[in-house]
């Protein structure tokens, strides 16, 4: 048994089936990664996790509890950040934590070591509204308000969307230094380039699960040789470019990644036959993405 | 936890910019400006006056007309169609002509015709403007019999019982007096009804309704804590308005006020359910504000506060049973002037508790099929 076990968890709104049949297992102190695109249904499974939705069928339990028949005590053990900010803009940063760490039955001061690397951060505009932060300062009076009463499992649902790179690169470490304190991360993310952050990455879309490893190990699992060859200067080039090169029959993938392309023969006798300008890579997490969302 | 709930309420109810100035206002708007506005009483009806007789008693008539405080002469015309373009122009509101031979014929005849016409453009002023001339006309009548030297002869289809009439409750039928009880009704609907609606459709939209609803909080603790707040402003509020009836229009309950209180308690749980099933079927402001301004309007108007429910025709009059601002209305005018025991509202009451019972089930029902 992990820390957080899902079982065929399925959810239809309507025509579209959000998440079709999701199984997993977090481990006990793992930063886990749900990594996909835009509507793959990270939310809802978050929701569904969290106690806040009734998964259509299926089973699961977080911290020893079953999501639904647990679901009062579950709340107790778990910690929630939506991806959209929604604390009390009217009310200051102080106030915002102070009503958190009441309405879980604790005070700031019993849990202040474990929020403190990150509130000590805001802590100079404790009197501010928190309507009136900045972006990044709301995420960390966000965070500090989800981990305030001391939860078992965090669930972090996009926390980096929309946030500037060196915020993204500290949301991350402060990440590691929860995990560090033994607390269980579940975050999602449609930047793969976070994926290689987590211990573990399920890759998402559709509602169906593609993968679930490190991210070393998704990586060899990529069941081809990548290379990659620079685009040709001028945009209208690069596109007739990519044109002639997926009707090449030799090739059996071909994709923009930046300023280079990214290919892969159908077999190395086929690599053979071109004469391009290749250079072989390891595979990003985005390229098996991609191979395997093409699979199904 | 409720406690620590509320608190945060009160705290943000106080630090809106908005809210505060809107409770101070809104019943002082009420109070002071309403029964003012809202009054159907019409003075200063502009009289063009056709006379063709010319004699003395024709000028009496004249001259009673002018004293009125109904009434302000205008013009004195001698052709109806001359008065008919006063009429068109908006210089004269109402014509009163004088047939020829007016006074021969009272004298001789004991009765005479002058024709009232009204301009009934608008309705009401139209109504009560040619009433007022009739009763004029009529007092004019019985007089000229009272001070002739050789009595009037009495006409055969003329009525000889004299009617006299008291109003009861509210002597001078002060059109005021009327409406103050009343439109406490639309404050308590919209304090206790609409502002907690508005705050957790709010909450709804801001997405902190999700944030709270992982944490231990209760959905009833959370509920609570929303009404709570606006029930405790809105007997404040109520108490400020009575007082203010009474210091500004002497006003005060001809009935107990602990009467008033348990009917007001009972009102605002009919409200405030009626706010949380419109919370639970919207999902931004903009929703919840057209669902309750439609209430409100059709409640307001279906409740018998500005216009009479007997003058509804008789599909509107059965609509008026399903409202439970008519009853509250009703309850706060009988207690306020006619002094009306507890014990004599228990239909009123009764319907209320009803409408309790009624949109809290729904709110609970509308609450488990959206979430």
């Amino acid at each position: 048994m992990g820390k957080l076990n899902c079982n065929l968890l399925n959810k239809s709104y309507g025509e579209v089936h959000a998440l079709k049949n999701i199984s997993f297992e977090v481990q006990d102190g793992e930063l886990f990664g749900l990594i996909g695109p835009d509507g793959a249904g990270k939310t809802t499974l978050f929701r569904i996790l969290t106690s806040l939705l009734l998964a259509d069928s299926g089973t699961g339990s977080v911290a020893g509890l079953d999501i639904v028949k647990d679901y009062k005590e579950l709340r107790n053990h778990i910690g929630y950040m939506p991806g959209k900010f929604s604390l009390y803009p009217d009310l200051t940063v102080e106030e915002n934590l102070k009503f958190f760490a009441t309405i879980f039955n604790t005070t700031v001061e019993e849990n202040y070591k474990l929020v403190k690397p990150i509130y000590s951060q805001i802590e100079p505009f404790k009197n501010r509204r928190a309507g009136k932060l900045s972006g990044g300062m709301k995420q960390k009076l966000a965070l500090s308000c989800a981990l305030i009463h001391k939860p078992e499992v965090l669930f972090l649902d996009e926390p980096t969307t929309g946030v500037d790179p060196v915020s993204r690169k500290e949301f991350w470490e402060m990440l590691r230094q929860l995990k560090n304190e033994g607390i269980t991360i579940v975050v999602s993310t449609p930047y793969m380039d976070e994926a290689n952050l987590c211990d573990r990455i399920a890759l998402i879309q559709h509602g169906e699960i593609l993968s679930i490893d490190t991210p070393e190990e998704i990586v060899t699992q990529f069941p081809k040789k990548l290379y990659r060859m620079p685009i040709v200067e001028t945009q209208n080039i690069a596109s007739l470019q990519l044109t002639q090169l997926r009707k090449n029959p030799d090739i059996e993938s071909v994709f923009m990644f930046g300023e280079y392309l990214h290919v892969t023969f159908k077999n190395d006798a086929a690599r053979a036959n071109n004469d391009l300008p290749l250079q072989e890579i390891t595979p990003t997490i985005e390229d098996c993405f991609i191979a395997l969302m093409n699979r199904v | 936890m409720l406690k620590y709930l509320i608190q945060k309420e009160f705290k943000q109810i106080f630090r809106n910019s908005f809210i505060p100035k809107i409770l101070l206002v809104l019943p002082l708007m009420v109070i002071l400006v309403f029964p003012w506005a809202a009054n159907q009483e019409i003075t200063d009806m502009k009289v063009a006056l056709v006379d063709n007789d010319h004699s003395t008693l024709s000028r009496r008539l004249t001259e009673k007309i002018a004293a009125s405080s109904y009434f302000h002469l205008q013009n004195v015309t001698t052709s109806y169609d001359d008065a008919l373009i006063l009429v068109e122009e908006e210089q004269a509101d109402i014509i009163l002509a004088i047939q020829p031979d007016f006074e021969k014929e009272l004298l001789t005849q004991g009765a005479a015709t002058v024709r009232i016409a009204a301009n009934a453009v608008n309705i009401m002023k139209g109504g009560l403007g040619s009433g007022y001339m009739n009763n004029i006309v009529r007092d004019f009548a019985n007089e000229c019999r009272g001070v002739s030297n050789t009595p009037l002869p009495t006409p055969a289809h003329a009525s000889i019982i004299n009617i006299t009439t008291q109003s009861r409750f509210n002597p001078y039928n002060d059109y005021k007096i009327f409406m103050i009880p009343a439109l406490l009704v639309m404050l308590l609907t919209i304090i206790c009804g609409f502002l907690p609606t508005l705050n957790i459709v709010s909450e709804k939209e801001r997405g902190t309704i999700e944030q709270i609803n992982v944490t231990p909080v209760s959905k009833i603790a959370f509920i609570l804590s929303k009404l709570i707040p606006n029930w405790i402003m809105g007997f404040v509020i109520m108490s400020v308005y009575m007082l203010l009836a009474a210091l500004v229009y002497g006003l005060t309950p001809a009935g107990n006020l602990l009467t008033i209180y348990i009917s007001a308690l009972v009102y605002i749980l009919v409200v405030s359910g009626l706010g949380l099933v419109i919370s639970n079927y919207s999902s931004n402001i903009q929703q919840a504000m057209f669902l309750m301004f439609f209430f409100l309007i059709i409640m307001i108007l279906l409740s018998g506060l500005f216009t009479p429910i007997a003058s509804m025709p008789h599909w509107a009059q059965v609509f008026t049973h399903f409202n439970p601002l008519r009853y509250f209305v009703e309850i706060m005018r009988m207690v306020y002037l006619k002094g009306s025991h507890i014990s004599q509202l228990t239909s009123q009451l009764g319907a209320l508790l009803c409408f309790v019972v009624f949109f809290n089930i729904l709110a609970v029902i509308s609450y488990k099929k959206s979430s």
